[in-house]
């Protein structure tokens, strides 16, 4: 008969790890919840930077003048403390730095987790997590292409039709007059207000901060900061495509 | 009932392995999922054939051994329920029933049904346990825990080591497991003293055994027999960064 006992499997090999370091930072890094934390912590600061870029957006509705002066102000912030564009350039170090470690770790960790489960259910499982979460990784990478596609139309200027430093209100409308720019920039925001609606409640939980009590209002001011952000961009670019700026 | 069942057939590890289907014309609605797979068993050693391998022990949904993946749900499709407490009565004459094994980097397949989960049982060691010298108990009285600390820590305490979560998640990641463990021991003055050690400790073994990392997706809370809350991987996350920052 072919009753057989099963045997133990030779302990697989684990995955080789670093000894722990006495510098904890490191360990932190090395961990799976302490790259996670960075990813939250980087996200939010991001995040913060978007709301402010976001309502700075809506000035270009008080015209031409206003909003040129305003892109000019922006170069003076912290002056004279600063010198004239320092803090700007502060400013776009810190979110480079933070883009950077943001991407990285997401990286990092996914690969980590495509490892874990190479083997997929023959019976496909179902999902009970909505379409945020599922998107986090493919939206991650349209927003890290975009960041660059803003960059070189906007600020260095390389892909902007009118392309005159100062004239941020020229370069705004000429970019936005084309439809599909204004359609790369719809899919973006869609993106990122996909990846804000899960990003928020899940860097809550990163940093430990969720609570049952907490995870409605939680819940809400994700959805509220996902649509908030998502609005808030569009309107600029649907409004110069209808002709309402210009 | 007439059931058949296509389940995963694994000679061994090195086995490549495949879905077979099996025809179970005899199944009875008040049998237990295991009984069933005890039927057919009894069926194929008759025959001559190889039984199918699957772990058990208490039958009682309190081992945590019998987990397996039923129609792509981690012990099945009844909530809060292991797969030896699932009955026949949850499907109707006629279904066709997959029957998988957990499927993570981490638990290797043993035989058929049957996987290595000792993974969890390195985590355990490496802090799921208070450092105090055994002998008789100590008086009930003499530690008082809040009625609702005693409670969070009493219903981390019911994970059984099943490793649902880990199959259940896109990841295979082990933090439902993990928070488990350091929910109910860091919540409770008894294990305040190894507090910030035995987080790190069970972080750094669980990420040494290959698991995946959370990306806060929920499926194991939703597989969990148990019921652990996703709660409780929040309150690990806040634990590990409290000892990384240095506190004790
Ligand atoms: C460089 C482009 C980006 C990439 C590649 C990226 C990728 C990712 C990935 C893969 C995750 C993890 C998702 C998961 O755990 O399932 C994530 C989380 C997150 N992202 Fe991004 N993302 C990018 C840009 C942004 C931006 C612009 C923001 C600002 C709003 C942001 C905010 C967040 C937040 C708050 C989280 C949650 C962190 C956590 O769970 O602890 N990300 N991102
Ligand atoms: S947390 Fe739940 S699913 Fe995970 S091992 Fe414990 S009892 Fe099983
Ligand atoms: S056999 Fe013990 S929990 Fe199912």
């Amino acid at each position: 008969m072919a009753v057989t006992t099963p045997t133990r499997p030779a302990p697989a090999a684990r995955p080789a790890r670093p000894a722990r370091s006495s510098f904890a930072p490191l360990n932190f890094w090395r961990s799976t919840i302490g790259k996670k934390t960075v990813m939250a912590v980087t996200g939010l600061l991001m995040l913060a930077f978007l709301l402010a870029h976001m309502l700075g957006n809506l000035k270009i509705f008080y015209g031409r003048d206003d909003f040129d002066h305003y892109a000019d102000w922006l170069r003076t912030i912290g002056e004279p403390v600063l010198h004239g564009a320092w803090y700007l350039w502060i400013q776009r170090f810190v979110l480079t730095l933070a883009v950077v470690l943001h991407a990285v770790s997401a990286y990092q960790l996914s690969r980590r987790d495509l490892k874990a489960r190479p083997a997929k259910y023959a019976h496909k499982q179902r999902a009970k997590a909505g379409y945020a979460v599922h998107v986090m990784r493919y939206g991650g990478i349209t927003l890290a292409l975009f960041i660059i596609y803003h960059i070189l139309d906007f600020t260095s200027l390389t892909l902007n039709r009118h392309g005159v430093e100062g004239a941020a209100y020229d370069n705004v409308v000429s970019s936005f007059s084309v439809w599909w720019v204004t359609a790369i920039y719809i899919l973006a925001m869609i993106f990122l207000g996909l990846h804000i609606q899960h990003g928020f409640w899940s860097a809550a939980q990163t940093l430990g901060l969720n609570r049952p009590s907490r995870d409605r209002a939680v819940h809400g001011i994700a959805t509220g900061l996902a649509v908030l952000l998502t609005v808030g961009f569009l309107i600029v670019p649907v409004a110069v495509l209808a002709g309402l700026v210009g | 009932m007439k059931l058949t069942l296509r389940i995963w057939r694994q000679a061994g590890p090195a086995d490549s392995g495949r879905m077979v289907a099996y025809e179970v014309p005899d199944a009875n609605p008040d049998m237990s999922f295991l009984e069933l797979l005890d039927v057919l068993n009894e069926r194929l050693t008759l025959e001559g054939d190889d039984p199918v391998t699957f772990d058990h022990d208490c039958r009682e949904g309190i081992c945590g051994a019998c987990g397996v993946v039923i129609n792509g749900q981690a012990h099945g499709p009844r909530e809060r329920t292991t797969t030896c407490q699932l009955h026949m009565r949850e499907f109707s004459d006629g279904d066709v029933i997959d029957v998988e094994p957990w499927r993570s980097v981490a638990f290797g397949v043993v035989k058929d049904l049957m996987v290595d989960r000792s993974g969890l049982d390195r985590i355990i060691r490496a802090g799921g346990y208070v450092s105090v010298n055994t002998g008789s108990a100590p008086e009930a009285h003499a530690t008082p825990v809040p009625k609702p600390i005693a409670d969070t820590a009493f219903d981390n305490a019911t994970c059984i080591g099943c490793g649902a979560c880990v199959a259940a998640c896109p990841n295979g990641s082990a933090m439902l497991f993990t928070s488990a463990k350091v929910t109910h021991l860091n919540s409770l003055p008894q294990g305040a003293p190894e507090r910030s050690e035995r987080v790190l400790n069970l972080v750094e073994a669980m990420d040494a055994e290959g698991f995946g990392g959370c990306t806060n997706t929920g499926e194991c809370t939703n597989a969990c027999p148990k019921g652990i809350p996703l709660d409780s991987i929040a309150t690990l996350n806040r634990e590990y960064l409290r000892a990384s920052l240095g506190r004790k």
